[in-house]
Protein backbone atom coordinates (compact mmCIF):
# COMPACT_ATOMS: atom_id res chain seq x y z
CA UNK A 1 0.00 0.00 0.00
CA UNK A 2 1.13 3.66 -0.78
CA UNK A 3 0.87 5.89 2.03
CA UNK A 4 -2.12 7.86 1.40
CA UNK A 5 -3.87 4.33 0.46
CA UNK A 6 -2.42 3.64 4.25
CA UNK A 7 -3.27 6.08 5.99
CA UNK A 8 -7.23 6.09 4.86
CA UNK A 9 -7.71 2.41 5.06
CA UNK A 10 -5.90 2.35 8.91
CA UNK A 11 -8.41 5.87 9.36
CA UNK A 12 -11.59 3.49 8.07
CA UNK A 13 -10.93 0.48 9.57
CA UNK A 14 -12.33 3.24 13.08
CA UNK A 15 -15.40 2.67 11.99
CA UNK A 16 -16.02 -0.87 12.60
CA UNK A 17 -16.89 -1.78 15.85
CA UNK A 18 -17.16 -5.41 17.22
CA UNK A 19 -20.12 -7.23 16.52
CA UNK A 20 -20.86 -5.23 13.23
CA UNK A 21 -22.01 -6.71 10.20
CA UNK A 22 -20.18 -5.10 7.26
CA UNK A 23 -20.05 -4.32 3.79
CA UNK A 24 -16.63 -3.55 2.27
CA UNK A 25 -16.54 -2.82 -1.72
CA UNK A 26 -14.25 -3.43 -4.35
CA UNK A 27 -10.50 -2.33 -4.48
CA UNK A 28 -9.28 0.28 -1.24
CA UNK A 29 -12.17 -0.57 0.75
CA UNK A 30 -11.60 -4.89 0.74
CA UNK A 31 -7.83 -3.43 2.08
CA UNK A 32 -10.03 -2.74 5.58
CA UNK A 33 -10.95 -6.12 5.94
CA UNK A 34 -7.12 -6.81 6.96
CA UNK A 35 -6.86 -4.38 9.71
CA UNK A 36 -10.02 -5.39 11.67
CA UNK A 37 -8.64 -6.28 14.76
CA UNK A 38 -8.23 -10.01 15.73
CA UNK A 39 -10.31 -10.15 18.81
CA UNK A 40 -13.15 -8.50 17.09
CA UNK A 41 -16.62 -10.71 15.48
CA UNK A 42 -16.93 -9.25 12.82
CA UNK A 43 -19.01 -10.57 9.83
CA UNK A 44 -17.97 -9.03 6.30
CA UNK A 45 -20.73 -9.81 3.66
CA UNK A 46 -20.07 -9.93 -0.10
CA UNK A 47 -23.23 -9.54 -1.94
CA UNK A 48 -23.30 -12.23 -3.77
CA UNK A 49 -24.59 -14.44 -1.01
CA UNK A 50 -21.58 -14.67 1.27
CA UNK A 51 -22.00 -13.53 5.09
CA UNK A 52 -18.59 -14.36 6.76
CA UNK A 53 -15.95 -13.42 4.44
CA UNK A 54 -12.52 -15.51 5.41
CA UNK A 55 -8.67 -14.47 4.14
CA UNK A 56 -7.69 -15.56 0.87
CA UNK A 57 -7.26 -19.26 0.09
CA UNK A 58 -4.16 -21.44 0.28
CA UNK A 59 -3.64 -23.22 -3.04
CA UNK A 60 -5.29 -26.17 -1.86
CA UNK A 61 -7.53 -24.50 -0.57
CA UNK A 62 -8.84 -22.53 -4.13
CA UNK A 63 -12.75 -23.32 -4.68
CA UNK A 64 -14.35 -21.63 -7.96
CA UNK A 65 -17.64 -22.02 -6.10
CA UNK A 66 -16.53 -19.74 -3.46
CA UNK A 67 -15.64 -16.13 -4.66
CA UNK A 68 -16.20 -12.78 -3.48
CA UNK A 69 -18.01 -9.40 -5.04
CA UNK A 70 -14.91 -8.54 -6.61
CA UNK A 71 -14.76 -12.26 -8.27
CA UNK A 72 -11.61 -13.55 -6.30
CA UNK A 73 -11.47 -16.50 -4.56
CA UNK A 74 -11.54 -16.72 -0.99
CA UNK A 75 -12.44 -18.50 2.28
CA UNK A 76 -15.13 -18.52 4.40
CA UNK A 77 -15.02 -18.23 8.46
CA UNK A 78 -16.54 -20.28 10.96
CA UNK A 79 -20.03 -19.09 11.02
CA UNK A 80 -20.57 -18.02 7.61
CA UNK A 81 -23.56 -18.65 5.87
CA UNK A 82 -24.31 -18.63 2.14
CA UNK A 83 -27.72 -17.25 0.37
CA UNK A 84 -29.34 -16.60 -3.16
CA UNK A 85 -28.87 -12.66 -4.75
CA UNK A 86 -32.27 -12.05 -3.46
CA UNK A 87 -31.55 -12.51 0.35
CA UNK A 88 -28.38 -10.88 -0.06
CA UNK A 89 -29.82 -7.56 -1.06
CA UNK A 90 -33.06 -8.48 1.37
CA UNK A 91 -30.06 -7.83 3.71
CA UNK A 92 -28.50 -4.21 2.33
CA UNK A 93 -32.01 -2.71 1.29
CA UNK A 94 -33.78 -3.85 4.23
CA UNK A 95 -31.33 -2.24 6.63
CA UNK A 96 -29.60 -4.73 7.96
CA UNK A 97 -25.78 -4.27 6.89
CA UNK A 98 -24.43 -1.65 9.79
CA UNK A 99 -21.85 0.25 7.68
CA UNK A 100 -21.05 -0.06 4.01
CA UNK A 101 -17.46 1.56 3.11
CA UNK A 102 -16.89 2.35 -0.22
CA UNK A 103 -14.88 3.89 -2.79
CA UNK A 104 -15.82 7.68 -4.46
CA UNK A 105 -15.04 9.41 -7.66
CA UNK A 106 -16.83 12.37 -6.39
CA UNK A 107 -19.08 13.48 -3.21
CA UNK A 108 -20.95 16.63 -2.82
CA UNK A 109 -21.28 18.43 0.23
CA UNK A 110 -25.18 17.54 0.14
CA UNK A 111 -23.59 14.24 0.76
CA UNK A 112 -24.13 13.08 -3.27
CA UNK A 113 -21.89 9.87 -3.76
CA UNK A 114 -20.94 9.45 -7.55
CA UNK A 115 -18.96 6.05 -8.66
CA UNK A 116 -20.21 3.99 -11.19
CA UNK A 117 -19.96 5.85 -14.72
CA UNK A 118 -17.48 8.62 -16.38
CA UNK A 119 -19.50 10.02 -19.76
CA UNK A 120 -17.80 9.33 -22.82
CA UNK A 121 -16.50 6.15 -21.03
CA UNK A 122 -17.30 2.71 -21.62
CA UNK A 123 -19.89 2.24 -19.01
CA UNK A 124 -19.73 -0.99 -16.95
CA UNK A 125 -22.63 -1.04 -14.78
CA UNK A 126 -23.20 -0.32 -10.95
CA UNK A 127 -23.04 -3.61 -9.42
CA UNK A 128 -24.67 -3.45 -6.03
CA UNK A 129 -23.69 0.74 -5.05
CA UNK A 130 -26.60 1.86 -5.82
CA UNK A 131 -28.42 -0.50 -3.26
CA UNK A 132 -25.53 -0.22 -0.49
CA UNK A 133 -26.06 3.64 -0.39
CA UNK A 134 -29.64 3.69 -0.14
CA UNK A 135 -29.80 0.45 2.04
CA UNK A 136 -26.89 0.02 4.72
CA UNK A 137 -27.65 2.10 7.81
CA UNK A 138 -24.45 3.69 7.38
CA UNK A 139 -22.17 4.81 4.34
CA UNK A 140 -18.92 5.63 4.59
CA UNK A 141 -17.10 6.83 1.35
CA UNK A 142 -12.95 6.19 0.97
CA UNK A 143 -11.42 8.07 -1.55
CA UNK A 144 -8.41 10.40 -2.01
CA UNK A 145 -8.88 14.20 -1.51
CA UNK A 146 -7.75 15.43 -5.28
CA UNK A 147 -7.63 13.64 -8.04
CA UNK A 148 -4.38 12.69 -10.09
CA UNK A 149 -5.19 15.95 -12.26
CA UNK A 150 -4.93 18.14 -8.73
CA UNK A 151 -8.81 18.80 -8.81
CA UNK A 152 -10.77 18.81 -5.81
CA UNK A 153 -13.28 15.38 -5.59
CA UNK A 154 -15.44 17.57 -3.03
CA UNK A 155 -17.85 19.38 -4.94
CA UNK A 156 -20.33 21.60 -4.36
CA UNK A 157 -22.36 19.56 -6.88
CA UNK A 158 -21.45 16.27 -8.54
CA UNK A 159 -20.08 16.78 -12.14
CA UNK A 160 -20.51 12.63 -12.74
CA UNK A 161 -23.95 10.98 -12.94
CA UNK A 162 -24.73 9.93 -9.22
CA UNK A 163 -24.85 6.61 -7.30
CA UNK A 164 -27.11 8.17 -4.79
CA UNK A 165 -28.45 11.22 -3.81
CA UNK A 166 -27.61 12.47 0.26
CA UNK A 167 -26.65 9.26 0.99
CA UNK A 168 -23.25 9.42 2.01
CA UNK A 169 -22.70 9.90 6.62
CA UNK A 170 -19.28 9.70 6.34
CA UNK A 171 -16.13 10.75 4.15
CA UNK A 172 -12.90 9.60 5.10
CA UNK A 173 -9.68 10.99 2.87
CA UNK A 174 -6.25 11.41 2.88
CA UNK A 175 -6.18 14.72 4.16
CA UNK A 176 -9.52 15.13 6.52
CA UNK A 177 -13.17 13.11 7.66
CA UNK A 178 -15.99 15.25 7.17
CA UNK A 179 -19.76 14.33 8.17
CA UNK A 180 -22.68 14.90 6.42
CA UNK A 181 -25.36 16.34 8.61
CA UNK A 182 -28.61 18.25 8.62
CA UNK A 183 -26.76 21.32 8.52
CA UNK A 184 -24.34 20.66 5.71
CA UNK A 185 -21.11 19.28 5.52
CA UNK A 186 -18.72 19.67 8.68
CA UNK A 187 -15.14 18.66 9.23
CA UNK A 188 -14.51 16.89 12.26
CA UNK A 189 -11.07 15.68 11.42
CA UNK A 190 -8.03 16.44 9.86
CA UNK A 191 -4.66 14.28 9.05
CA UNK A 192 -1.70 14.85 11.11
CA UNK A 193 0.26 17.60 9.87
CA UNK A 194 -2.44 18.98 7.23
CA UNK A 195 -4.03 22.12 8.40
CA UNK A 196 -7.41 23.72 7.75
CA UNK A 197 -6.34 26.28 5.34
CA UNK A 198 -4.71 23.51 3.19
CA UNK A 199 -7.90 21.16 3.36
CA UNK A 200 -9.75 24.53 2.16
CA UNK A 201 -7.56 24.87 -0.46
CA UNK A 202 -8.28 21.77 -1.65
CA UNK A 203 -11.68 21.06 -1.39
CA UNK A 204 -14.29 22.57 -3.80
CA UNK A 205 -17.16 21.88 -1.67
CA UNK A 206 -18.14 24.56 1.46
CA UNK A 207 -18.04 23.24 4.66
CA UNK A 208 -18.41 23.64 8.82
CA UNK A 209 -15.62 22.69 10.82
CA UNK A 210 -16.55 21.17 14.24
CA UNK A 211 -15.57 22.73 17.50
CA UNK A 212 -13.74 20.03 18.93
CA UNK A 213 -11.70 19.27 15.88
CA UNK A 214 -9.54 16.12 16.07
CA UNK A 215 -6.91 14.86 14.20
CA UNK A 216 -5.29 11.48 12.93
CA UNK A 217 -2.38 9.33 12.11
CA UNK B 1 -43.01 -36.82 -12.38
CA UNK B 2 -39.21 -37.54 -13.20
CA UNK B 3 -37.53 -34.87 -15.15
CA UNK B 4 -34.52 -36.48 -16.26
CA UNK B 5 -35.54 -37.92 -19.60
CA UNK B 6 -34.47 -35.46 -22.07
CA UNK B 7 -30.91 -34.18 -23.33
CA UNK B 8 -30.55 -30.46 -22.96
CA UNK B 9 -30.78 -30.19 -27.17
CA UNK B 10 -34.03 -31.92 -26.74
CA UNK B 11 -35.09 -29.23 -24.46
CA UNK B 12 -33.95 -26.36 -26.41
CA UNK B 13 -34.95 -27.71 -29.96
CA UNK B 14 -38.20 -25.23 -29.61
CA UNK B 15 -36.47 -22.38 -28.45
CA UNK B 16 -37.38 -19.47 -30.87
CA UNK B 17 -35.45 -16.48 -31.57
CA UNK B 18 -36.31 -13.30 -30.04
CA UNK B 19 -36.66 -15.59 -26.74
CA UNK B 20 -36.04 -14.36 -23.09
CA UNK B 21 -33.39 -15.89 -21.17
CA UNK B 22 -32.48 -15.67 -17.61
CA UNK B 23 -28.67 -17.20 -17.10
CA UNK B 24 -27.84 -17.67 -13.64
CA UNK B 25 -24.30 -16.76 -11.83
CA UNK B 26 -22.29 -14.21 -10.90
CA UNK B 27 -19.32 -13.86 -12.73
CA UNK B 28 -18.16 -17.43 -13.60
CA UNK B 29 -19.44 -18.60 -10.30
CA UNK B 30 -22.48 -20.83 -10.85
CA UNK B 31 -22.98 -20.64 -14.72
CA UNK B 32 -25.02 -22.90 -16.47
CA UNK B 33 -21.86 -24.50 -19.00
CA UNK B 34 -23.65 -27.07 -20.73
CA UNK B 35 -26.60 -24.85 -21.71
CA UNK B 36 -24.83 -22.41 -22.78
CA UNK B 37 -22.69 -24.44 -24.85
CA UNK B 38 -25.80 -26.25 -26.48
CA UNK B 39 -27.74 -22.85 -27.12
CA UNK B 40 -24.39 -21.83 -28.94
CA UNK B 41 -24.85 -24.75 -30.85
CA UNK B 42 -28.30 -24.46 -31.83
CA UNK B 43 -27.77 -20.43 -33.24
CA UNK B 44 -31.19 -18.57 -31.85
CA UNK B 45 -30.72 -15.43 -32.63
CA UNK B 46 -31.80 -12.18 -30.96
CA UNK B 47 -31.83 -13.26 -27.57
CA UNK B 48 -32.90 -10.84 -24.57
CA UNK B 49 -30.58 -12.19 -21.99
CA UNK B 50 -31.03 -11.33 -17.89
CA UNK B 51 -27.60 -12.51 -15.79
CA UNK B 52 -25.72 -10.63 -13.43
CA UNK B 53 -22.95 -10.41 -16.14
CA UNK B 54 -22.15 -11.11 -19.35
CA UNK B 55 -19.21 -13.57 -19.22
CA UNK B 56 -15.72 -12.72 -20.34
CA UNK B 57 -14.08 -13.18 -23.94
CA UNK B 58 -14.07 -16.70 -24.09
CA UNK B 59 -16.42 -18.33 -21.54
CA UNK B 60 -19.69 -18.22 -20.60
CA UNK B 61 -22.30 -15.56 -22.46
CA UNK B 62 -18.97 -14.30 -23.80
CA UNK B 63 -19.96 -17.05 -26.16
CA UNK B 64 -23.33 -16.57 -27.54
CA UNK B 65 -21.91 -12.59 -27.80
CA UNK B 66 -18.86 -13.73 -29.83
CA UNK B 67 -21.65 -15.89 -31.46
CA UNK B 68 -23.78 -12.93 -32.13
CA UNK B 69 -26.81 -14.41 -30.27
CA UNK B 70 -27.69 -11.39 -28.30
CA UNK B 71 -29.76 -8.68 -28.85
CA UNK B 72 -30.16 -7.26 -25.62
CA UNK B 73 -28.49 -7.69 -22.19
CA UNK B 74 -29.93 -7.11 -18.70
CA UNK B 75 -27.24 -6.91 -16.30
CA UNK B 76 -26.30 -4.86 -13.34
CA UNK B 77 -22.08 -5.25 -14.31
CA UNK B 78 -20.17 -5.90 -17.82
CA UNK B 79 -17.19 -4.73 -16.99
CA UNK B 80 -14.99 -7.81 -18.16
CA UNK B 81 -15.63 -8.10 -21.90
CA UNK B 82 -14.03 -7.06 -24.68
CA UNK B 83 -16.09 -8.19 -27.25
CA UNK B 84 -19.22 -7.03 -24.90
CA UNK B 85 -17.25 -3.01 -25.15
CA UNK B 86 -17.16 -3.27 -29.62
CA UNK B 87 -20.95 -4.56 -29.70
CA UNK B 88 -22.52 -2.08 -27.28
CA UNK B 89 -20.09 1.00 -28.99
CA UNK B 90 -21.68 -0.25 -32.19
CA UNK B 91 -24.98 -0.30 -31.50
CA UNK B 92 -25.46 -3.84 -32.24
CA UNK B 93 -26.34 -4.84 -28.67
CA UNK B 94 -28.62 -2.85 -26.07
CA UNK B 95 -27.92 -3.09 -22.79
CA UNK B 96 -30.00 -2.06 -20.06
CA UNK B 97 -28.27 -1.73 -16.63
CA UNK B 98 -29.92 -2.63 -13.78
CA UNK B 99 -28.82 -2.10 -9.94
CA UNK B 100 -27.93 -5.94 -8.60
CA UNK B 101 -30.41 -5.63 -5.48
CA UNK B 102 -32.94 -4.41 -7.85
CA UNK B 103 -32.33 -7.14 -10.72
CA UNK B 104 -32.42 -9.64 -8.14
CA UNK B 105 -35.56 -8.19 -7.03
CA UNK B 106 -37.26 -7.76 -10.11
CA UNK B 107 -36.69 -11.74 -10.67
CA UNK B 108 -37.58 -12.58 -7.28
CA UNK B 109 -40.81 -10.41 -7.98
CA UNK B 110 -41.45 -12.33 -11.40
CA UNK B 111 -41.22 -15.99 -9.87
CA UNK B 112 -43.23 -14.82 -6.96
CA UNK B 113 -46.37 -13.28 -9.41
CA UNK B 114 -45.66 -9.98 -8.33
CA UNK B 115 -45.98 -7.76 -11.28
CA UNK B 116 -44.01 -4.28 -9.76
CA UNK B 117 -42.39 -3.12 -6.26
CA UNK B 118 -40.96 0.35 -4.99
CA UNK B 119 -37.68 0.63 -3.93
CA UNK B 120 -34.90 3.28 -2.73
CA UNK B 121 -32.25 2.00 -5.00
CA UNK B 122 -31.66 4.51 -8.07
CA UNK B 123 -33.57 7.51 -6.58
CA UNK B 124 -31.80 10.92 -7.99
CA UNK B 125 -29.71 9.00 -10.64
CA UNK B 126 -30.25 8.13 -13.90
CA UNK B 127 -31.92 4.71 -13.00
CA UNK B 128 -34.91 6.86 -12.47
CA UNK B 129 -35.64 8.51 -15.63
CA UNK B 130 -38.97 7.63 -17.10
CA UNK B 131 -39.68 5.88 -14.15
CA UNK B 132 -42.82 6.54 -11.90
CA UNK B 133 -41.90 7.77 -8.19
CA UNK B 134 -44.17 7.52 -5.42
CA UNK B 135 -43.75 8.59 -1.92
CA UNK B 136 -44.16 7.08 1.33
CA UNK B 137 -43.98 7.65 4.73
CA UNK B 138 -42.62 10.96 3.63
CA UNK B 139 -39.60 8.86 1.13
CA UNK B 140 -39.30 8.59 -2.04
CA UNK B 141 -39.22 5.20 -4.30
CA UNK B 142 -39.43 4.17 -7.57
CA UNK B 143 -41.33 1.37 -9.60
CA UNK B 144 -39.70 -1.25 -11.09
CA UNK B 145 -41.14 -4.37 -12.88
CA UNK B 146 -40.85 -7.73 -12.34
CA UNK B 147 -39.11 -9.92 -14.97
CA UNK B 148 -39.91 -13.20 -16.21
CA UNK B 149 -37.95 -15.47 -18.90
CA UNK B 150 -38.95 -17.81 -21.36
CA UNK B 151 -36.42 -19.93 -19.91
CA UNK B 152 -34.22 -20.10 -17.16
CA UNK B 153 -31.49 -21.95 -16.99
CA UNK B 154 -30.00 -22.30 -13.64
CA UNK B 155 -26.95 -24.35 -12.03
CA UNK B 156 -27.55 -26.53 -9.22
CA UNK B 157 -24.87 -29.03 -7.38
CA UNK B 158 -27.41 -31.59 -7.36
CA UNK B 159 -30.86 -32.44 -7.91
CA UNK B 160 -32.61 -35.84 -7.41
CA UNK B 161 -35.02 -36.67 -10.44
CA UNK B 162 -38.27 -34.59 -9.45
CA UNK B 163 -36.17 -31.23 -9.68
CA UNK B 164 -35.75 -30.73 -6.23
CA UNK B 165 -32.21 -28.86 -6.18
CA UNK B 166 -29.16 -28.41 -4.05
CA UNK B 167 -26.69 -25.90 -4.38
CA UNK B 168 -23.29 -24.93 -3.64
CA UNK B 169 -21.64 -22.46 -1.58
CA UNK B 170 -21.47 -18.70 -3.26
CA UNK B 171 -22.45 -20.71 -6.77
CA UNK B 172 -26.33 -20.00 -5.18
CA UNK B 173 -25.84 -16.34 -6.03
CA UNK B 174 -28.88 -15.35 -8.66
CA UNK B 175 -29.69 -19.41 -9.61
CA UNK B 176 -32.76 -19.92 -6.94
CA UNK B 177 -34.67 -16.50 -7.88
CA UNK B 178 -34.29 -17.20 -11.42
CA UNK B 179 -35.42 -21.18 -11.01
CA UNK B 180 -38.84 -19.31 -9.87
CA UNK B 181 -39.01 -17.06 -12.73
CA UNK B 182 -38.68 -19.71 -15.78
CA UNK B 183 -41.80 -20.49 -17.90
CA UNK B 184 -39.74 -23.43 -18.31
CA UNK B 185 -37.06 -23.91 -15.77
CA UNK B 186 -34.24 -26.04 -16.67
CA UNK B 187 -31.36 -27.80 -14.18
CA UNK B 188 -27.97 -28.28 -14.86
CA UNK B 189 -26.17 -30.02 -12.14
CA UNK B 190 -23.05 -32.37 -11.25
CA UNK B 191 -24.72 -34.60 -9.83
CA UNK B 192 -28.54 -36.83 -9.61
CA UNK B 193 -30.00 -38.60 -6.66
CA UNK B 194 -33.17 -40.92 -6.52
CA UNK B 195 -36.05 -39.16 -5.20
CA UNK B 196 -35.96 -39.35 -1.22
CA UNK B 197 -32.37 -39.07 -0.85
CA UNK B 198 -32.37 -35.40 -0.70
CA UNK B 199 -32.70 -34.14 3.00
CA UNK B 200 -36.50 -31.50 2.47
CA UNK B 201 -35.18 -29.41 5.36
CA UNK B 202 -32.02 -28.90 2.97
CA UNK B 203 -33.55 -28.26 -0.49
CA UNK B 204 -32.85 -24.82 -1.78
CA UNK B 205 -35.01 -24.87 -4.70
CA UNK B 206 -38.27 -26.63 -4.42
CA UNK B 207 -39.03 -29.28 -7.50
CA UNK B 208 -42.02 -27.59 -8.50
CA UNK B 209 -40.72 -24.70 -9.94
CA UNK B 210 -38.33 -27.21 -12.06
CA UNK B 211 -39.17 -28.41 -15.49
CA UNK B 212 -36.08 -30.64 -16.53
CA UNK B 213 -33.05 -31.51 -14.95
CA UNK B 214 -30.19 -32.30 -16.77
CA UNK B 215 -26.73 -33.74 -15.97
CA UNK B 216 -23.91 -31.92 -16.88
CA UNK B 217 -19.98 -33.28 -16.78
CA UNK B 218 -16.65 -32.28 -16.96
CA UNK B 219 -17.53 -28.90 -15.55
CA UNK B 220 -14.62 -26.21 -15.93
CA UNK B 221 -15.76 -23.79 -13.50
CA UNK B 222 -13.22 -21.61 -14.57
CA UNK B 223 -11.83 -18.72 -12.09
CA UNK B 224 -11.82 -15.00 -12.86
CA UNK B 225 -9.48 -13.85 -10.67
CA UNK B 226 -7.57 -16.42 -8.48
CA UNK B 227 -6.39 -15.04 -4.96
CA UNK B 228 -4.20 -16.92 -3.20
CA UNK B 229 -2.08 -16.76 0.32
CA UNK B 230 1.30 -17.93 0.94
CA UNK B 231 2.02 -20.34 3.82
CA UNK B 232 4.04 -18.36 5.47
CA UNK B 233 0.89 -15.58 5.86
CA UNK B 234 -1.43 -18.07 6.72
CA UNK B 235 0.39 -18.48 10.45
Amino acid sequence: MTSIKERIVKRAVLEIENGMNVNLGIGMPTLVANEIPDDYQVLLQSENGLLGIGPYPSENQVDPDLINAGKETVTAVPGASYFDSAESFAMIRGGHIDVAILGGMEVSQEGDLANWMIPGKMVKGMGGAMDLVQGAKRVIVIMEHVSKYGESKIKKECTLPLTGKRVVHRLITDLAVFDFTDKGMVLIETASGVSVEEIKEKTEADFAIAENLKSYA
Amino acid sequence: MLKVEKSIHEIIDSMQDGSTILVGGFGLCGIPEVAIEAIRKKGVKDLTVVSNNCGVDEWGLGLLLANKQIKKMIASYVGENKIFEQQFLSGELEVELTPQGTLAERIRAGGAGIPAFYTATGVGTPIAEGKPVKEFDGKEYIEERAIVGDYAFVKAWKADKLGNLVYRKTARNFNPIMATAGKITIAEVEEIVEVGELNPDEIHTPAVFVQHVVLGDNYEKKIEKRTTRTEEAMR
